[in-house]
């Protein structure tokens, strides 16, 4: 028969608490956190709200992104712990809502309700509300199934490696390797007669590849999201990005080797299929949080879209301009390229096309395969 | 002795004292980091303090700062020891020269050059074969810079405190010194070295606290003027610019107008040192776009104090 653990002290149990209810909010708490939680508590003690606040966020929080859901949560948490259940009336609050769509000619009948009232007014664009719609993946079909395995095992995506600052020993290199060379002269009674070397070594270059997953791509987003899993699974130094109304990272959920985990796990995460594209947006958004800090520099950047944007084509222009001074290799996948008689006229394609560095079909396994193969040649001019 | 601080608030009058001002939040990060001896990762945007918080808690408890500046490829002889190759050479040299060599086997010639004199402590073996009453503080900075690699290895370090150099043997820590990381966040630090750590994400200050910092930074820059400064920069971060200012630019420029001679904010004299405060010149050309005149009226609006 197991012990049932029962917390002895008041901060053992608060600790316990909290821990649960930050769980129940989708947060990852594992027990060494907990733990350090209660030590922190048997220092700063459980009585005041600020400091039971700020023990918990330095040992159990590991991202700002995680600080409102802490925030809400700890809210509740200490509303109920304080004995304090009393809730607030809240008023209901009217809004209005009315749509722009600037495809639509005639009025809508809300618009006269609109002028009537002082009511605040949301005023929706295009893709008025985001979609929220689960996909899925297990509703493939055989043939398509078969063409997203085939892509699986026949796509190699190296590409060109870079020179990496560790040494490792080599014969012929450039560079003395100083502590081996010593210890083969102890052989020689203090001589240094063999001589070791030391090379750089090299590294792949990061990869990034964000997939447009709006309505307009709906019969490409799901072969090329098998395309983007094969790639996050068979290589090193992988990111994923999904683009829709917003931009989300699906890195981690596509880890899994398994196709039908990693993609339902993406698809879990990602709630705007099928909505409208802010391409503009959601590459500034990738600009300012990951690529220019970091991510992007020297990557080789492959963006998977038609090029339809509902946002300011002045926009996706400047951000790509952004985007390609950072990184080594920037390449457009468009599925619609290889429409006879096809233009880049589309607002978004036409003024992102001057800072593409190679801009690709995508619509065929055998366009997949250029496009590996385009990934992994070593392009000519060097930046 | 080791400063013991008794509670987080007395962690923030100490720092203030000593010439950085933090908010609750730090204040308290650093307590649990100091009474409950856990490394203390700092995240945040550049130019928010990060660094400069292992130098003030140096200054406070009198411990020795050993600075570990990282990047891509810092293996163990620059971060934890090498052997100093020169002189073990020129030993094996006057050996020869002397005859002593003769008598010797290779492994007591060995034992003679794998000796504490020939070793060259870096900065984390420093830290931890420090002898002294008050422990050392140990900064880490910039560890999003460095790779997996060196993460690994570093988490064995803060996990035991301890470093083996295998022609040598182990070295313990005495007192654990208080170890500081800090990140920019341009790359993911590994979960499992965030979870030996606490974890303190730091923002920009605000209003107040910035002015506080300002007047205790800038001494010569005056009440009006720091206020001033502090409101234009607040506008600033709500511009959506690419970098937006740090404190460190605040200070930058409270110091490029005071040294300029100047008690208040005007449209000439913002325009001539905007480059003290935005070092991209799309941002300047995206402040020029919201107005300049706009930036100084709403400065001024904001740093009004009824006296």
């Amino acid at each position: 028969m197991t012990d049932v653990y029962v917390p002895r002290t008041t901060a053992e149990r608060m600790a316990v608490t909290f821990a649960r209810v930050l769980r129940g909010a989708g947060l990852r708490v594992p027990l060494g956190s907990v733990l350090a939680f209660v030590d922190a508590l048997g220092q700063v003690g459980v009585d005041q709200r600020d400091t039971v606040y700020w023990a918990g966020r330095a040992t159990l929080l590991r991202r700002p992104e995680d600080i409102e859901l802490y925030d809400r949560s700890f809210a509740v948490f200490w509303l109920a712990a304080a004995g304090d259940l009393s809730e607030q009336a809240v008023d209901t609050v009217h809004i209005t809502l009315a749509l722009d769509d600037e495809d639509e000619d005639e009025n809508n009948g809300s618009d006269d309700a609109t002028e009537a009232n002082d009511d605040p007014t949301l005023v929706l664009r295009f893709s008025a509300t985001e979609v929220l719609r689960h996909k899925d993946f297990a509703a493939y079909d055989a043939n398509e199934l078969r063409i997203a395995q085939d892509l699986m095992s026949q796509l190699r995506f190296i590409g060109p490696p870079r020179r990496s600052y560790r040494y490792s020993a080599a014969r012929h290199g450039r560079r003395p390797d100083l502590p081996a060379t010593v210890r083969a002269s102890l052989r020689a009674g203090g001589e240094p007669i063999t001589r070791h070397w030391r090379e750089p070594g090299e590294r792949l270059r990061r990869l990034v590849l964000l997939l447009d997953i709006s309505g307009s791509m709906e019969p490409y987003a799901r072969a090329m999201l098998r395309f983007v899993h094969a790639a996050v699974s068979g290589r090193q130094r992988v990111e994923a990005f999904a683009i829709g109304t917003r931009l989300t990272r699906m890195t981690k959920e596509l880890h899994s080797r398994d196709p039908d985990t990693a993609l339902a796990a993406a698809s879990q995460r990602v709630h705007d299929w099928s909505g409208g594209t802010r391409l503009g947006d959601c590459i500034r958004v990738f600009n300012d949080q990951w690529g220019i800090r970091g991510m992007a520099r020297g990557a080789i950047v492959v963006i998977l879209s038609d090029g339809w944007d509902r946002g300011d084509p002045e926009v996706l222009a400047e951000q790509m301009r952004r985007l390609q001074r950072i990184t080594y290799q920037t390449v457009w996948v468009n599925p619609l390229k290889v429409t006879p008689g096809y233009a880049p006229l589309a607002r978004g394609m036409a003024a992102a096309l001057p800072y593409v560095d190679d801009f690709v079909e995508g619509h065929s396994l055998a366009a997949m395969q250029e496009l590996a193969r385009v990934i992994a040649a070593t392009p000519e001019r060097r930046r | 002795m080791a400063t013991q601080p008794n509670t987080p608030a007395d962690v923030a009058h100490a720092l203030s004292l000593h010439g950085y001002i933090p908010d609750d939040g730090l204040a308290t990060s650093v307590f649990l980091a100091m009474t409950l001896r856990r490394p203390l990762l700092l995240e945040g945007e550049a130019g928010v303090g990060k660094t400069e918080v292992a130098k003030v808690l140096s200054r406070w408890t009198g411990g020795e700062l050993i600075r570990l500046q990282c990047y891509e490829g810092i293996d163990v002889s620059q971060a934890v020891y090498d052997w100093d190759y020169s002189r073990q050479l020129l030993h094996l040299r006057a050996a020869e020269a002397t005859g002593e060599s003769l008598g010797l086997t290779t492994n007591a010639l060995e034992q003679q050059l794998y000796n504490e004199r020939f070793l060259l402590k870096r900065a984390l073996l420093q830290a931890i074969d420090h002898v002294g009453d008050t422990p050392p503080i140990l900064l880490i900075d910039e560890i999003d810079r460095a790779d997996d690699e060196f993460e690994a290895y570093l988490l064995e370090v803060l996990s035991e405190y301890q470093i083996t150099v295998p022609e040598i043997g182990r070295f313990s820590a005495v007192r654990p010194p208080l170890v500081v990381l800090t990140s920019n966040r341009t790359r993911d630090v590994h979960d499992a070295l965030k979870r030996r750590c606490l974890y303190h994400w730091v923002e920009h200050p605000d209003f107040e606290r910035e002015v506080r910092i300002v007047r205790m930074r800038v001494p010569q820059a005056l009440e009006r003027l720091a206020r001033q400064v502090a409101g234009a920069v607040e506008t600033l971060r709500t511009l959506n610019l690419y970098k937006p200012p740090g404190v460190a630019e605040t200070i930058d420029w409270a110091q490029a107008l005071a040294a300029l001679g100047r008690t208040e904010l005007d449209e000439a004299t913002v325009e001539a040192t905007l480059g003290a405060v935005l070092k991209y010149r799309e941002d300047q050309d995206r402040t020029r776009q919201h107005g300049i005149a706009d930036l100084v009226k709403q400065a001024f609006e904001r740093g009004f104090q009824p006296s």
